[in-house]
């Protein structure tokens, strides 16, 4: 029981971040119709990026974690929008209009390119920081098990939804969330109503990226570690909660995030640590096979 | 088959995508060896009738059945999309022509004709070595694919890829493939958009051709009345979904629902054309 | 068409300057968290080290290298619109087959051929060109499923390692011979091949991708934990190596062997040039094999897939059946090399089939311009022989691959040599083929 409500809260923590990644395909795939491949490995430039900022406040000694953490998020957001945006530009813009197959291939190529750029700029080796936040509330104890909720699991949390609720607000409610929107259902419409629908892209990729660099940087403090690989794992397990949860929906991204998170905490605590990862592969290969609009999402219908 | 039999009997079919009602109780006949014009205004149905007809949707409600000669009546609303091609030769072409791009037209033609191929391949081991059987099967494909060329006068295209050809030509290339498939009934979505009036006639021509001479059965989409009008044998009406009219051309003409709903109240003949030309 | 996207209709120099700037910036500020700035580690802790002058060449080299592509791009699209207006009539590219290039390919063959005669001295240079050829066999295999069938496959690695690991459980547990092996381990890649292309038939494209990746992950990660059966991260060691026609490559022995029967002195570099000769022989059978099922109903059925399905269905064409004939084919060709592999190194591991090694795979078929089989040899060759010419070479490889890949995509998305061969012609009578 203790062990179960231990994994509960790993699994909505690793939820979270999963949500907060899943968001960027899910919107990337809503505008401009395919899988940025290349968003795991945006997720990893901004750990990286997370890491070399808490490394030099504490370089620059500054102890208070509050300051450090907004420090952190805020480079971490706009160095990371700036490759969102970058990335948009030379990978996929240039290919609008091409074969089907050409802006995932370049998009692959694009992942392939920022992996091995981290590796060779930052180096191979995994980079541990000190502690950021440390400690947690006890919860229960159960026969010498401790049931703990550290304080970055909170934060995680707190941060996730506070996120979600302003992203909601952003996306129903703004302006640019109307853009976003009508560019989704129709480009050239939107194009023709004076929108300038170049723009609207390019801030969708921004945003997808600056929500996948709160990601890193809660990852980066949750974890402490950090490698140049952790991009294309957690890009997959990120999509599949995209597609999980429809992919174009933004609540189906959190829920489907949410629910790998929770399937993995239980999966490697239950039957096997090993093969985790399988277990999500699996669920993605289900999901697309029985019901491939995901839980939220709207079935599409083939256009003859 | 007596002539009472039609080919294709569409028994009060319904399609229904989420609120929107695209079709409603359609009913409707289509006999062998004719050509039946399908008319209606844009966002009519025509088209997802089409797709309902060759298996890209599955129908809410209703049935199609098709008297087939050989394989006895196929209800083509339960057969996946390539069955009603192959097993119903029930062929259609596309709104938005749908060819192989990159491929020379021959090619085209020829894919058209794999089903046959394929089984002379026996599992492409014969084909891979080149045995007498899968060669002559072989010639044979390309017999009929260089027979519909010539009629369509497209041979001297045989060898360009298809999508570096002109749009015209392009809709002729997607009949011509189409015609390899040996249909029974060959359902044409808006063949005449984008000719020109030299090529609409001879598309008239053709199709005339194709249900005398060559005993196709054509149901045809078309906006163009010049060519609906002279040669469809019999015209349904679609509106909203539901159908308001049915009969030989001149009868359509002269209905006053079809010119309300469909033409508007006064420029009925302006927009179509009584007279005929043979 | 690409380049419109690279260039906006500017030509005067203050524009150029303008707009060269602004990449700069923008190249400032990616620079500055992975280039300016970098954590190395001193005495347990990380401390971060600047590395300013380098941050400065790469924007410079960014202002430069924009200016320039602007100037190249202005020019080029200047003398195509002349000469846009000089001819109207468009030459037809497509159907004209080049000479040139099949001159090329009949002296890559002949090349190919002769190597190890020629270094037969150097057992380096036959052991990398063995090498390039596994990636070629490796190369014309992902082929059939990306270039000709238009499946994008991520997890191709996959059918490699279900080769290589057949075999070696096989000749290690069984005792079987590598020809023995050869058609039953193609058998099994291809069945893995339908396995994955199965649940994955109604996918769309990009669908697919993602799947075909976690795949391959499958696989890898069964064969690092299933230890019993792959022995886990440490792999399968002392996998018996092909020998020719029963006779082994050994030293002088109780047993025949090669050399003793031909009346060779011992020498190592025989079965090295063996070896050569025998995936040489794997790689050409698998390229004649593509090429002529590209002739064949099902081959045209692939490609007619690739460029448009809904028609292939309309046409009556059983699509299930054809993408998965096609990712079985694949999958065979990429478990035979698998087995090469295997039988060439005598020991393999879960290492060698990460998902780098997929991208590499696809990498050169890309590059190569899918459905070239010519081209694929050219991205192997820069491929593997990239690496060899130096330590910076080998580590700026991946980098300037996934970089290429994108280039070519923009530039020419057929790939540097994409030339599409009709299947047969009217006109120059091949209906009597």
């Amino acid at each position: 029981m203790a062990l179960a409500l231990q994994q509960l809260i790993n699994g909505l923590t690793l939820g979270a971040v999963y949500g907060l990644i899943a968001i960027g395909y899910t919107m990337v795939y809503g505008i401009i119709g395919m899988i940025n491949f290349a968003h795991g490995d945006i997720y990893m430039v901004s750990a990286f990026i997370a890491v070399t900022a808490f490394t030099a406040l504490s370089m620059a000694d500054i102890s208070s974690v509050p300051l450090s953490l907004l420090l952190v998020l805020l480079v971490a957001v706009l160095f990371t929008s700036v490759y969102g945006w970058a990335v948009e530009r030379t990978a996929y813009r240039p290919l609008r209009g091409s074969t089907r197959l050409a802006p995932l291939i370049s998009a692959i190529g694009m992942s392939i390119f920022l992996q091995n750029m981290v590796q060779l700029t930052q180096g191979a080796r995994v980079k541990p920081i000190a502690p950021v936040l440390v400690g947690g509330i006890d919860l229960l104890s159960v026969d010498g098990f401790t049931v703990r909720l550290a304080y970055s699991q909170i934060l995680i949390v707190l941060v996730t939804v506070a996120l979600m609720a302003g992203f909601t607000y952003l996306i129903t409610k703004t302006s640019f969330g109307r853009q976003q929107r009508s560019c989704e259902q129709d480009r050239t419409m939107t194009a023709l109503l004076g929108i300038n629908v170049d723009r609207t892209i390019s801030l969708t990729f921004m945003l997808g990226a600056a929500l996948a660099a709160v990601a890193g940087v809660m990852v980066t403090v949750y974890y402490g570690v950090v490698d140049f690989y952790i991009g294309f794992v957690a890009g997959i397990k990120a999509f599949t909660a995209a597609v999980l949860g429809g992919i174009g929906s933004l609540p189906g991204a959190m829920l489907g995030g949410l629910i790998i998170g929770l399937i993995e905490a239980f999966w490697a605590a239950y039957l096997s640590a090993e093969y985790k990862d399988v277990a999500t592969f699996a669920i993605l290969i289900l999901v697309l096979m029985f019901r491939p609009s995901g839980l939220l999402g709207r079935p599409e219908v083939e256009k003859v | 088959m007596s002539a009472a039999t039609p080919l294709l009997r569409v028994d009060r079919l319904t399609m229904r995508f989420g609120g929107l009602l695209a079709i409603d109780d359609l009913s409707l006949d289509v006999a062998a060896r004719q050509i039946t014009g399908v008319i209606g205004p844009n966002g009519a149905g025509k088209t997802t009738f089409f797709n309902c007809l060759t298996g890209f949707y599955k129908p809410t409600i209703g049935s199609v059945r098709m008297h087939h000669p050989r394989h006895g009546v196929l209800r083509l609303e339960e057969l996946a999309s390539h069955q009603v091609a192959r097993r119903a030769q029930v062929v259609r072409t596309f709104q938005n022509i749908r060819l192989f791009p990159q491929m020379t037209v021959l090619e085209n033609l020829i894919v058209a004709q794999h089903n046959a191929l394929q089984h002379a391949s026996r599992f492409s081991l014969a084909g891979l070595f080149g045995l007498p059987g899968y060669r002559r099967a072989e010639a044979a494909a390309m017999g009929k694919a260089i027979g519909w060329l010539t009629r369509l006068g497209l041979i001297d295209k045989a060898d360009t890829p298809a999508g570096a050809l002109p749009y015209g030509m392009q809709r002729r290339i997607e009949i011509a493939r189409a015609l390899c498939v040996d249909p029974l009934l060959l359902c044409l979505d808006e063949p005449a958009a984008g000719l020109n009036p030299r090529e609409s006639a001879e598309l008239n021509e053709l199709l005339k051709r194709l249900s005398r001479d060559d005993g196709i059965a054509i149901l045809l989409i078309e906006h163009d009345m010049s060519v609906v009008m002279n040669v469809s044998d019999h015209i349904c009406v679609l509106n909203y979904g539901r159908k308001i009219a049915e009969g030989p051309p001149l009868a359509i003409q002269r209905d006053p629902n079809v010119i309300k709903a469909y033409l508007g109240e006064e420029d009925a003949d302006e927009q179509l054309p009584p007279e005929t030309t043979p | 068409m690409a380049t419109l996207v690279l260039a906006t209709r500017q030509e005067s120099a203050a524009a150029r300057l303008k707009d060269a700037a602004t990449v700069a910036v923008v190249a400032l500020l990616l620079g500055i968290p992975m280039i300016g700035l970098t954590t190395v580690d001193q005495g347990g802790a990380l401390r971060v080290a600047t590395r300013w002058p380098a941050l400065a060449a790469f924007v410079a080299a960014c202002f430069c290298g924009r200016l320039l592509l602007r100037y190249v791009i202005d020019r080029l699209r200047q003398r195509r619109r002349t000469r846009e207006h000089a001819d109207t009539a468009t030459p037809n590219e497509n159907t004209a087959a080049n000479p040139w290039l099949n001159r090329l390919g009949w002296g890559a063959l002949a090349f190919a051929l002769l190597l190890p005669v020629a270094f037969s001295d150097n057992r380096y240079v036959v052991d990398t060109a063995t090498t390039v050829l596994i990636y070629v066999m490796l190369g014309w295999g992902l082929n059939v499923v990306v270039g000709l069938a238009g499946l994008l496959d991520l997890g191709y690695v996959a059918f490699y390692a279900v080769g290589a690991y057949t075999y070696a459980l096989l000749s290690t547990q069984f005792g079987w011979g590598f020809w023995q092996a050869l058609p039953v381990a193609g058998g099994v890649t291809a069945s893995f091949g339908i396995l994955l292309g199965w649940p994955t038939l109604r996918l769309r494209g990009d669908y697919l991708a993602i799947v075909t990746l976690g795949f391959g992950e499958i696989i890898r990660i069964v064969l690092v934990n299933w230890t019993e059966m792959s022995g886990g991260p440490n792999g399968i060691t002392s996998i018996p190596r092909p020998s020719f026609f029963g006779l082994p490559f050994k030293p002088p022995g109780d047993a025949p062997t090669f050399a003793a029967a031909f009346g060779l002195e011992f020498s190592p570099s025989h079965r090295v040039i063996f070896l050569y000769y025998l995936i040489l022989l794997l790689a050409l059978l698998t390229n004649l094999f593509v090429s002529r099922m590209r002739q064949l109903p099902i081959g045209r059925a692939w490609e007619a897939m690739r460029e448009d399905e809904i028609a292939c269905k309309a046409m009556g064409i059983n699509a299930r059946n054809v993408k998965l004939s096609a990712f079985a084919i694949g999958a065979m060709l990429g478990g035979f090399a698998g087995v090469f592999f295997a039988a060439r190194q005598g020991f393999i591991s879960p290492e060698s089939f990460t998902f780098n090694e997929s991208a590499i795979i696809l990498a050169i078929v890309v590059l190569g311009g899918m459905g070239s089989q010519l081209g694929v040899v050219l991205a192997s060759l820069v491929l593997v022989l990239l690496p060899e010419l130096g330590r910076d070479f080998a580590e700026y490889r991946m980098l300037l691959f996934g970089a290429a890949m994108i280039l070519i995509m923009i530039w020419k998305p057929g790939g540097i040599l994409a030339h599409r061969e009709p299947t047969l012609r009217y006109l120059s009578g091949s209906a009597a083929r």
